[in-house]
């Protein structure tokens, strides 16, 4: 009971923390048709920057997470510009391969400047502390990570269906051409867009560091997960996300306390199969091209 | 468009001679590698093993239009099965070469079956599914393929029982260059054949050919098994010549490096997988000996390079230049 009581709760904590990270991934990916396999050098970026914030500048947690997400998209900004715009209307495989390109150098690039070590983040005492519930006690850090998870969730649906920037969005999503005539400065939502995605995947990456610690092959080892993720959710849809990090992070979790010695081995079973019985992910949009 | 195309049959050699002489190119360069990397051997081999692979994956994106992350689940079929067949007293190597490209084959049909269910995004991920499946079950399944130490230990029968597989490597680098150029000289006439056009034809417009009343599913997975088949046989050169089998042949990143490689010539081409496959495994020798980080800096940043300034590959790229000197115009009507 302990024991199923404790993989429960880690499952769901980590699931939060990959849905973090992941759903900017299936926003760009949903919303803007962009296969961006760079997406953990991202949060991995964001991961460092929270790191040195706080063990060598000596900054606070919350400074941290601030500086990582702001850092992390001045980097990526000029990267849109300069080198997805290019690849918003061509071929799955050469976004592909470009993002692969930039993962390469984020990765070498990363372990130039930083060493191949492990990075940590120091963890304010509040959190690092065990918090007690009544009728267990568990870290404070997980239920943070559950409540930027939920957190997260509900602002961006609240973001996407309730705003004018989300109409707008949609707009520019559903057809670019009309959107436009309409005067929808589409270039803009694009960029803002792409923004919020790789902000929500550093603040992921700086959250979710106490399961998926940060070292320059980050970028690599868990490109295949966020992938998985976001295709077995279905591309664009936040519900889907939620649900598929949910599944995949209790299988993960789970296959991890009760079989170590299988490794991912359940973990991908359980891809084939979801993605064999829904080819369109769990929650995926119909793709409507204008 | 189609009188320059036209013209330009008209004027390039007959297809026949063209094969021929792509042959004579790659037994060539082949040689030439015998006579001056003497000391190279076991390296070239494992380059000739690779490039089996990098064409088999050639057949998939670059025929059939499937992008494939997992491609060396289907050379570490072979690779395996040769190994275990050797190890279990089958040592002739034509024998263990069949035996490998057998399980590819086999391996290409499952996988296929399970990859062509999806389209896109979710497809790409079966593929990457599969190979990380396929190397948690490699790794698990010790008391057959030696887990995470690997097989090692299979001495093949000399060729032709006459030619041993020594510490030279020159008979195994011989042998590989042989099955190289048959398995190239096949797939020529394969990818010419009505079966390649059509393949060729669902890539370019797969509405079209269904309207033709063809159903693409077989299609495909026929390629998939040939694929798999020269994957297969990929993946036995390596464990004959190198009488070792390790994880890292059903591994994402031999996969990945091999749609580099494949990127790098060119795709669609064939020949483009063996120019890409030169080029990156040479400088791979060369600087990731140096330092592996900066090696992956610098095949990110020729990714990146490619995908902007030369979507078509160095193959493509040649031709295009070979077109403008002959003044044929540079598009040849694909």
């Amino acid at each position: 009971m302990q024991t199923a009581l404790s993989i429960t709760l880690d499952a769901f904590a980590y699931g939060m923390a990959l849905f973090i990270i992941c759903i900017g991934l299936s926003l760009t990916m949903g919303l803007m048709r962009v296969v961006n396999l760079a997406h953990g050098a991202f949060a991995m970026i964001g991961g460092y920057i929270a790191s040195y914030a706080t063990r060598n500048l000596g900054l606070g947690y919350g400074f941290g997470i601030v500086l990582a997400m702001i850092g992390t998209v001045l980097i990526a900004l000029p990267l849109e510009r300069l080198l997805y715009r290019r690849i918003y209307d061509r071929s799955e495989l050469s976004q592909v391969l470009m993002t692969i390109g930039i993962t390469f150098c984020v990765i070498g690039i990363t372990n130039y400047i930083f060493g191949p070590t492990l990075k940590t983040i120091t963890l304010p005492p509040e959190l690092a502390q065990p918090i007690d519930l009544g009728f267990r006690s568990i870290a404070g850090h997980r239920i943070f990570v559950i409540v930027s998870g939920l957190v997260v969730a509900g602002g961006l649906w609240f973001l996407i269906e309730r705003t004018g920037f989300g109409i707008h969005l949609r707009a520019a999503v559903e057809n670019v051409g009309m959107a436009r005539a309409l005067g929808i400065r589409t270039e803009i939502i694009y960029a803002a867009s792409f923004a919020l995605a790789i902000a929500l995947s550093a603040f992921g990456g700086v959250v979710g560091a106490e399961f998926l610690p940060i070292e320059p092959y980050y970028a690599l080892r868990y490109m295949v997960t966020f992938l998985v993720v976001v295709s077995v959710g279905g591309a664009g849809s936040i519900l889907g996300a939620l649900a598929a990090c949910l599944l995949l992070g209790a299988i993960d979790v789970t296959g991890r306390y009760l079989m170590p010695d299988f490794g991912n081995f359940f973990f991908y079973l359980a891809v084939i199969l979801v993605v064999c019985a829904f080819p369109r992910g769990l929650m995926g949009r119909v793709k409507s091209h204008g | 468009m189609a009188e320059a195309s036209i013209r330009n049959a008209a004027t390039r050699p007959a297809p026949l001679l063209r094969d021929l002489l792509a042959l004579a190119l790659v037994a060539l360069g082949g040689l030439a590698g015998y006579l001056l990397f003497p000391d190279n051997l076991a390296f070239l081999t494992r380059l000739i093993s690779v490039a089996l692979l990098v064409l088999s994956l050639d057949l998939v994106v670059g025929y059939c239009g499937i992008a494939s992350l997992g491609q060396a689940s289907l050379y570490g079929a072979g690779a395996y099965a040769a190994g275990i067949a050797c190890l279990n007293g089958v040592t002739e190597p034509f024998l263990l070469v069949l035996i490998g490209a057998a399980a590819g084959a086999v391996t290409g049909l499952l996988m296929g079956a399970v990859m062509l269910r999806a389209h896109g995004l979710p497809q790409l991920v079966l593929s990457i599914a599969i190979v990380q499946l396929l190397h948690e079950a490699a790794n698990k399944a010790s008391w057959l393929t030696g887990g995470s130490d690997g097989l090692s230990g299979m001495i093949p029968a000399p060729l032709f029982g006459v030619f041993e597989f020594d510490l030279w490597g020159r008979s195994a680098y011989l042998f590989g260059l042989g099955l190289l150029l048959v398995v190239f000289a096949i797939l020529r006439l394969i990818v010419r054949s009505p079966f390649g056009m059509l393949c060729r034809g669902l890539k370019e417009d797969p509405l079209r050919i269904s309207a033709l009343g063809i159903y693409a599913f077989p299609v495909l997975l026929k390629m998939f098994v040939i694929s798999g088949a020269v994957a297969g046989t990929g993946g036995a050169l390596a464990a004959i010549a190198t009488q070792v089998v390790g994880l890292d042949s059903v591994s994402f990143e031999l996969s990945a490096n091999a749609l580099v490689m494949l990127v790098l010539g060119g795709i669609g081409h064939l020949y483009g997988a063996l120019i890409g496959t030169v080029i990156f495994m040479a400088l791979e020798h060369v600087v990731a000996a140096a330092n592996p980080f900066h090696w992956m800096t610098l095949v990110g940043a020729v990714l990146i390079a490619i995908v902007l300034f030369a979507p078509r590959g160095l193959s493509g790229t040649l031709d295009q230049f070979a077109g403008l000197l002959t003044r044929q115009g540079g598009r040849t009507g694909r």
